[in-house]
């Protein structure tokens, strides 16, 4: 460490790679002092104006605010409060442009001024030397102290810091052209600046305190020479200049020779660097107690007729500050926000001057043209020259330009400070730092990206383990379940019966109640109890209704003639289903059973025309429910049958039990409770859920008997919930009807699939092909009820399910 | 005599490399499939199913063996591009069924139409809603993958997809699309 | 009232590839105005010839790519690649060596392989070799220093020999290169070349009338000619210094050990330096920002080893002149370079 001192001592500084010295331009205002302001019409204050999160609100619009008074407040590290400018009222809390180089918008406080400039109740510190650290680092905070030098990152955070310090770097490099905000402040005011520097001394408890400035401030290192003179801890370092030499990395290699580490912070190496105008704030902060309120800015460029230094109050429009400084009325307006090497062009003037702004810069056409046309990289390597992290910029370029992320991570594309030297010196006027900003925004945003699918997986698999974990235990339980009402109803004959007529009992009031319901609650959706979620309901309906008409308008308007014409279709479906199995019984030694199904095909076609003259519609409708539930019943239990060769008498059960239904549906069918009639039909769908879950597990076992009982019943709800639906006038109950017979129809075929080859097996598997008859019987009939109504949609959603049965049938058999 | 020096200096040579061989094939025994993991790794996770797969590692199965690697909507070319790259193949355009649009988007709640029947919450493959019965759902938008799929189950049409709002958190250098305002 | 957005930095350095191309083509002149000179004209209509067809090719091949024409036609570059084919052709070679020479050279080493900044041989030396190995006859029609020269060649007459083979009067390409005494005289180098060959010594080599009291008449200026043009780039900065001082002193070391060993069979540095391209290739070729290594390290590595495969094939090989055999293997060899030689980034180890 002592070297470095007498190196500084000599003045004897190390040099960094690259750099560039382009036209300084700093005359335009070095040689004004700084200039005050009248108040302007309004202020607008964003809400967050360094890095990090937005303080809280304090204020709410109509609040009358003292100058100095807090507008946020923070309450977490990384917020920094805003306070207001001035006194006056608040007129908006909105979104407005914000000073960013999107011109996107964030919450701001405008405040209008009131003219008499109030200042809230002051603490003059007398002898800051006798507050404690963390007093005084708590006044940093309160004030609202960021980093001025650009970056804008929260100071107390930044002298807050454990690390063991060797260099507190106070940075007046002012490396960029035109700027000499902090060469004015430093020239007016180094007694203040130096309070400031004590301070930090105080705080941070530096081993030496250096101050960077480049040679071409003469003045100003004047000035601070005179202040330091007797300070032995303070060294007044005067660099060469070049540009970047204010950047933070280069200032540190160039003052102690060391490099800061890539992705590394200054104070792993014993280092802090501080800006010099954010002395003079900690400095204002702690001993008048005056927040961070304004800050010089130097408005220069030579389309202005008075480029000056100027005290700006924060948030000041950008308009303003060129008004004052006579920018002229132009047709296009080219304003720079910071300095022309890394400052952003702004979109609006209507912007207002942050924590962070300490330039603007209105250029002359002539000054910097916006002519220059990109044209092919020559790899002439003048920007590897000029780099001062000693980075490629041209193979950067081309990986850039090609997406290639990988490589750009390769060279290094992060440890890239933007400064810009690179495009300033390309012959081939390549916005070369425009390429990497954009290749680091997409990698950034890559990475995200990378990081949210990680999540998106894991939280993908917890799921799916934790629905499998359920369904397990729901099986299980169903299991049992099972068992137990199996093991009751096996042990006597009549207590069984019992069981099973309360069973279809029930099963009949619950349709009744269905029956009556479902008219009701869709006529009248408003005089019911849950009306809000009725209306929300019915008008979603009307929204898909209204989609559906669409649909349905390629289709005529049925009446009579299209529900026979419907009911022939059923008819041919079914003829052609009825092929198809016959196609499947073909490989059958039996060849009894395919006269069988042929007559049942003809019996099918003569039944739908009859069915079509049925008046009473309701109880035909049921009864085909049912007898199609049987059916399915009958299929479903046939594999087990053909295992035990003597399941006749079940059967024979079965049949009584499902005419039973019927009979009992029929004569309820006049309950009238629509309440229960819906829980019933919820009830009967997820019964139906359940069968078809547990339908595998039923075949793998010889002696299910009394399960085939109960899903019976089962399918038997079904049926009639979906008869009941189709009765219903409503499009969506419709869909869902169509949508469970689509199910149903789907399931049905997998069990047929199922049974295929194990009739295929035995040759003596009459029986079950009988039931397979009564079972296509069955769906005519059903079908033909449908047609009978009136209601187009029905019939057609009964059409597409004997369709969609037509078609599987036709699939299996071509399986088999 | 000779012949059989030869053969059977031949068949021990055999015998030590097919040992040899037999050795390295259980010694490097590469666990699971690789190749569809690392073409999990390169899909967006969105678990979207738009594939025709339950979720993304059943669609990198998939393409593992032989399924079109231009199935995947929300990974869009660039995800082509990438499986095409580690697969050796030549990338090809989107599928045409898909909708070419893969702007980030987020699930949102119209929270006033909220009818609470958890329809979205089943369908969810993330567990990004929350919500009970009858309770208002709302979505965590951090969460949310942008799947769509819990839009058609809504009975009420309540869930919107929008893109995810522009900040200046998230802003990318788009200089083309600054609001330049043209004054007069 | 409009905003102008643009991304930072706003600022730039007035230098423009076009004007750095303009720079390096003021800078051949001095080399020219030499060849000029000494070999009368025939150089400065190649040069012309190849101009015309350079441009034309490029336009056809822009248009066929639908490039801005008039910002990339005029960029310097074709127009560079032309003159230096120009330079190093033989000043009495047929017409249609330098068409086809700037037409494989744009066409083809630039345009074919994407443009300017995308070609990896140096257009006019990849040119070159593909004359010299198609057409070893008409590439070998080097012209004696005009001092040296038996018959008269004015500036009608040299046009009548590149686009008729002979002069107005009927002399044709062979008799031009006759000497007084009835020899037919070729370059310094080749002359050195064949007399080794042949089992003289360098000393007894030198005593020809083409090599004269020092390093070949007329040569010896031209490369003196060419290097005061490099330094004017040079103090210009259009160029690095470090790619020409590193091929000479690499040129330098091999011909001086070479020398030291044995003095008979091998010429000595300056014979090397102010012979054939050396000083052109030293500054104008291997420069060339496009086919070269871009880092310091980098260039350091190409250029000296353009100089040593310069004197391997000069000393070994089948060819006279290697210079640009060695420019266009280093080419080759320049991506690896870039590859092996990239600079360590501040704060990374």
């Amino acid at each position: 460490m002592e070297s470095v001192i007498e190196r500084i001592e000599r003045g004897q500084f190390w040099p960094f790679h690259g750099g560039i010295n382009p036209p300084e331009m700093k005359f335009l205002t070095n040689e004004k002092p700084i200039r005050s302001l009248p108040l302007p019409e309004k202020l607008v204050i964003p809400v967050q104006q360094h890095i990090g999160e937005p303080g809280d609100l304090l204020v709410a619009v109509g609040d009358t605010v003292l100058k100095g008074q807090a507008l946020t407040k923070a309450s977490a590290p990384l917020m920094v409060p805003v306070h207001a400018p001035t006194s006056g009222k608040i007129t908006n809390i909105n979104l407005h442009v914000i000073a960013h180089p999107s011109g996107l918008s964030e919450l701001c406080v405008t405040l209008v001024p009131d003219g008499e400039d109030r200042w809230r109740k002051r603490h003059i510190t007398e002898n800051f030397h006798e507050l404690s650290k963390d007093t005084l680092i708590e006044k940093i905070a309160d004030a609202g102290i960021s980093g001025m030098g650009g970056a804008g990152f929260p100071t107390h955070v930044k002298v807050n810091t454990q690390a063991q310090i060797n260099y507190l770097i106070i940075n007046a490099a002012e490396c960029e052209p035109y700027i000499t905000a902090d060469d004015l402040l430093v020239r007016e005011n180094a007694g203040t600046i130096l309070d400031g520097i004590n301070i930090l001394d105080k705080v941070l408890e530096p081993a030496f305190i250096l101050i960077g400035i480049e040679d071409n401030k003469p003045l100003a290192i004047e000035a601070l020479r005179r202040q330091t003179q007797d300070i032995d801890k303070i060294k007044v370092c005067v660099l060469p200049t070049k540009y970047p030499m204010g950047g933070e990395k280069q200032l540190i290699q160039a003052l102690t020779g060391q490099e800061v580490a890539s992705g590394v912070l200054p104070s792993a190496l014993g280092i802090v660097m501080q800006n010099i105008a954010t002395c003079f704030a900690i400095a204002e902060a702690v001993i008048s107690d005056t927040p961070l309120i304004k800050r010089v800015i130097t408005v220069s460029g030579q389309a202005l007729s008075k480029p000056q230094n100027v005290w700006a109050l924060l948030g000041t429009p950008v308009s303003f500050l060129l008004k004052q400084c006579g920018y002229p009325e132009q047709t296009k307006k080219h304003i720079i926000m910071g300095g022309p090497m890394m400052g952003f062009s702004l979109a609006s003037d209507e912007i207002p001057v942050v924590k962070t702004t300490n330039c603007l810069l209105a250029p002359s056409e002539k000054e910097i043209p916006d002519d220059n046309i990109e044209v092919e990289c020559i790899r002439c390597g003048q920007c590897a020259d000029a780099c001062p992290a000693q980075l490629l910029p041209q193979e950067l370029q081309w990986s850039a330009k090609a997406q290639d992320y990988e490589q750009l991570n390769k060279l290094n594309l992060f440890d890239c400070i933007e400064c810009g030297a690179c495009a300033y010196v390309c012959p081939s006027h390549i916005p070369l730092v425009h390429y990497y900003r954009v290749a680091k925004a997409e990698i950034r945003e890559q990475k995200l990206l990378d990081i949210k699918a990680e999540k998106a997986k894991q939280r993908f698999e917890a799921r799916k383990a934790r629905l499998e974990r359920d369904k397990r235990i729901r099986e299980e339980k169903h299991k049992k379940a099972a068992e137990a009402r199996k093991a009751r109803m096996n042990s006597g004959t009549k207590e069984a019966n019992k069981e099973k007529s309360a069973v279809a009992a029930a099963l009949a009031r619950v349709q009744a109640k269905k029956q009556q319901k479902a008219p009701d609650d869709d006529n009248q959706p408003n005089d019911n109890d849950k009306s809000p979620v009725a209306a929300a309901i019915a008008r979603a309906k009307a929204k898909k209704a209204a989609k559906q008409n669409t649909t349905s308008k390629q289709k005529p308007i049925a009446d009579d003639d299209k529900s026979t014409r419907v009911a022939a279709a059923v008819a041919k479906a079914k003829a052609k289903k009825a092929q198809a199995s016959a196609h499947t019984k073909d490989d059958t030694p039996d060849s009894y059973t395919d006269n069988t199904q042929k007559a049942d095909s003809v019996d099918t076609t003569e039944q739908s025309p009859k069915s079509t003259q049925a008046e009473n519609d309701k109880k035909a409708r049921v009864a085909a429910a049912v007898a199609k539930a049987k059916a399915k019943k009958a299929q479903a239990s046939t594999p087990t049958q053909d295992d035990e060769p003597d399941s006749n008498s079940k059967d024979n059960t079965q049949e009584t039990a499902s005419v039973d239904t019927t009979e009992q549906s029929s004569t309820s069918s006049q309950a009238e409770n629509d309440k229960k009639a819906r829980i019933a039909a919820a009830v009967a769908k997820a019964k139906a859920k359940k069968a078809q879950a547990s339908a595998p597990t039923q075949d793998d076992e010889p002696d299910s008997n009394s399960k085939d009982n109960t899903q019976k019943s089962e399918s038997v709800d079904t049926a009639e919930q979906s008869s009941t639906s189709s009765q219903a006038e409503n499009d969506k109950k419709a869909r869902i009807a169509a949508a469970v017979a689509k199910a149903k129809a789907k399931a049905k075929a997998k069990k047929a699939q199922a049974s295929a080859p194990t009739q295929d097996d035995e040759p003596d598997s009459t029986s079950k092909d009988n039931t397979q008859e009564t079972e296509s019987v069955d769906t005519t009939e059903q079908t033909s009820v449908s047609v009978e109504t009136d209601n187009d949609k029905k019939a057609r959603i009964a059409a597409a399910v004997a369709k969609a049965k037509a078609k599987k049938q036709q699939k299996n058999s071509k399986a088999n | 005599m000779t012949a059989l020096i030869a053969i059977l200096i031949l068949g021990l040579i055999g015998l030590a490399f097919g040992a040899l061989l037999g050795y390295a094939s259980i010694k490097f025994k590469v666990e699971g499939d690789p190749l569809a993991q690392q073409i999990d790794e390169l899909l967006p996770q969105t678990q979207c199913g738009q594939c025709g797969y339950p979720g993304c590692k059943p669609y990198a199965e998939a393409v593992a063996n032989g399924e079109a690697i231009n199935k995947c909507a929300p990974g869009g070319d660039e995800t082509i591009k990438k499986i095409a790259d580690l697969m050796g193949v030549e990338p090809i355009a989107m599928d045409e069924s898909h909708e070419a649009d893969n702007t980030p988007k987020v699930a949102f709640i119209i929270e006033e139409d909220c009818i609470g029947c958890t329809k979205c919450i089943q369908a969810c493959p993330v567990d990004a809603i929350i919500g009970a019965t009858k309770q208002m759902h709302t979505i965590i938008t951090d969460e949310c993958t942008g799947c769509d799929l819990c839009v058609a189950p809504c009975p009420v049409d309540c869930i919107e997809m929008r893109p995810i709002e522009k900040t200046t958190r998230n802003w990318q250098w788009d200089l083309e699309s600054i609001p330049v305002t043209e004054v007069k | 009232m409009a905003y102008w957005i643009a991304s930072s930095p706003h600022d730039h350095q007035q230098s423009k590839t076009s004007a750095l191309m303009r720079l390096v083509i003021y800078a051949t002149i001095p080399g020219i105005f030499a060849q000029w000179y000494f070999f009368g004209w025939g150089n400065l209509i190649h040069i012309s010839i190849a101009i015309t067809t350079a441009l034309v090719s490029e336009f056809f091949i822009l248009s066929l790519r639908e490039k801005n024409i008039r910002s990339q036609l005029f960029d310097g570059s074709a127009i560079l690649t032309a003159i230096l084919l120009g330079i190093s052709l033989p000043a009495l070679a047929p017409w249609w060596i330098s068409v086809l020479g700037s037409l494989f050279a744009i066409a083809i080493v630039k345009q074919l392989y994407g443009g300017l900044g995308h070609n990896v041989f140096n257009p006019a030396m990849a040119a070159y070799v593909m004359l010299l190995i198609s057409f070893p006859v008409q590439m070998t029609s080097w012209q004696p220093p005009l001092s040296l020269m038996a018959l008269e060649l004015d500036f009608y007459n040299t046009v009548s020999v590149i686009f008729t083979h002979y002069t107005q009067q009927g002399y044709s390409v062979e008799q031009l290169q006759m000497h007084v005494d009835g020899f037919t005289m070729a370059t310094p180098l080749d002359t050195l070349k064949t007399s080794i060959t042949l089992g003289k010594t360098v000393e007894e080599s030198l005593q020809t009338p083409v090599i004269g009291e020092h390093f070949g008449v007329g040569w010896q200026w031209i490369n003196a000619a060419f290097l005061a043009g490099g330094l004017l780039l040079i103090a210009k900065r259009a160029i690095s210094w470090i790619t020409p001082v590193t091929f000479l002193f690499t040129l330098f070391v091999c011909t001086f050990i070479a020398f030291l060993l044995s003095p008979d069979t091998n010429a000595s540095t300056m014979f090397h330096w102010l012979n054939g391209a050396t000083m052109l290739g030293a500054f104008f070729i291997l420069t060339d920002p496009v086919s070269g290594a871009t880092s310091t390290k980098g260039r350091i590595i190409f250029a000296a080893l353009a100089g040593f495969l310069v004197f391997v094939i000069r000393k070994f090989g089948g060819y006279p002149d290697a210079v640009a055999f060695s420019v266009l293997l280093c080419n080759m060899a320049a991506p690896l370079i870039d590859q092996y030689t990239r600079p360590r980034t501040y704060g990374h180890k």
